[in-house]
């Protein structure tokens, strides 16, 4: 089977690298699934789940945003933050949701306002890579 | 000869400075290895953006374009450095070393040179050299948060688009190993992309366009040069306060094993001396 090498790092640190076969994620104009051989690409991310098809199985991951760049030697994803599933609080990811929410209700016009929304979205997409793989595992057994 | 009672005070006060350099020593290698696994584990990022940068630079399409951030000027009217400095002393001559290379660079400038300091050592070597301050950020916290250096980045996004200065530099003390600490001046903005090889010169989906993705792109680049450079400082500064500690308690120790020789040494003199006016005194006694 056909690989190509995709690193992902964040300003943290440098959070996967590894040859995989497959990864689906989110951009801007929305979701999309490399491969190997993908045209050379340079897009936005939108916050949201990452799905990797490797040697080791499949990894799940949330990030929130950043820049891909598809080259023809490798992929390089520069995240924001990024996380994997086992990581992933989800109380932790459910109190934020939550938190931000209650932000939104009350004042919509506060200049929070906007720090709210991003963190709304990010804890969505937390929450959505976990239930994803909880899915996964049912279908499984 | 001194007196035995002078020389114990000063004894007592150098262990006590020899306690509090063990103590300060203790801490910064604690912190260290975090502070220095996070400087390290942020290199990796660095290194990516700036090879996306390099990549974009090259594009075609962004050629035709005008992007403030990459824009060389032709005249430069005004530098601005961002010098970031740590908030406390007692860390050796990192501070000394930077302030030492950033004088030489404004003293070779024939264009008046802004700074926008970081830290409280770097406030006060601008202070001292009477250099023109723009901003001054202190009181960064030993583990910095990319939130905390936004507003240094923007301070100098805003300057230089809005073309008060027409370069800005990055100094800071790069961490190279616990024993070393090299102090760094880099170019920050315009920003200059690396050179890439012929080979990866190929066309480039854009999505959305060049241009939003060069907006966001230039802009973080900033700041993340700005964060590591503080990230880099502060691992910096624990390395060279346990270094610079070690060696003042070592000195103490030194300066204490003296002392206390020179302590036993007039304390067996005035015993001696007793001893003579004794032996003296018994003598004409007898006589």
């Amino acid at each position: 089977m056909e690989t190509f090498r995709f690193e992902i790092v964040t300003a943290e640190a440098s959070v996967f690298t590894d040859d995989v076969q497959e990864v689906i994620l989110w951009g801007t104009e929305g979701q999309m699934t490399i491969l190997p051989k993908h045209a050379s690409l340079m897009t936005m991310l939108a916050p949201g789940d990452i799905y990797i098809k490797g040697k080791e199985g499949e990894q799940y991951l949330a990030e929130s945003g950043g820049f891909l760049e598809v080259r023809s030697d490798k992929v390089i994803l520069l995240a924001d933050a990024c996380e994997r599933v086992e990581d992933i609080d989800e109380d932790r990811a459910e109190a934020a949701k939550k938190r931000a929410e209650e932000t939104l209700k009350a004042s919509p016009a506060h200049p929070d306002a906007v720090i709210a929304e991003a963190a709304l979205r990010r804890s969505l997409a937390r929450l959505k890579v976990v239930e994803k793989r909880r899915y996964k595992k049912k279908a499984a057994s | 000869m001194a007196s035995t009672q002078i020389l114990r005070r000063r004894i007592r006060s150098v262990e006590g400075t020899a306690k509090i350099c063990r103590a300060m020593e203790m801490i910064a290698t604690a912190k260290r290895k975090r502070t220095q696994n996070q400087a390290l584990a942020g290199r990796p990022y660095n290194e990516k953006i700036s090879q996306v940068i390099a990549d974009m630079a090259i594009h075609p399409k962004l050629e035709g374009e005008v992007y403030p951030l990459l824009e060389a000027r032709k005249e430069i009217r005004r530098i601005a450095i961002i010098y970031v400095a740590t908030d406390r002393g007692l860390c050796g001559g990192l501070n000394a070393n930077l302030s030492r290379l950033v004088a030489k660079f404004i003293l070779e400038q024939d264009v008046p040179v802004t700074l926008i300091t970081v830290g409280r050592k770097g406030r006060s070597f601008a202070r001292h050299s009477e250099v023109d301050i723009r901003a001054e950020f202190s009181g960064m916290s030993d583990r910095p948060a990319l939130f905390d250096t936004l507003p240094i980045s923007r301070v100098v996004i805003d300057d230089f688009i809005s073309e008060t200065v027409d370069k800005v530099y990055l100094a800071y003390p790069r961490f190279v190993n616990t024993a070393v600490q090299q102090p760094v001046l880099e170019a920050l903005l315009p920003v200059e992309p690396p050179e890439v090889p012929v080979t990866q010169r190929g066309g480039f989906i854009w999505e959305p366009g060049p241009r939003d993705i060069a907006d966001q792109l230039l802009p973080r680049y900033v700041e993340m040069e700005v964060y590591h450079a503080v990230l880099e400082l502060v691992a910096s500064e624990q390395s060279a306060r346990m270094v610079a500690m070690r060696n003042a308690g070592d000195s103490a120790k030194d300066v204490i094993q003296d002392l206390v020789l020179t302590l036993n040494k007039a304390r067996q003199e005035t015993v001696t001396k007793e001893i003579c006016d004794i032996c003296g005194g018994v003598e004409s006694l007898e006589s």
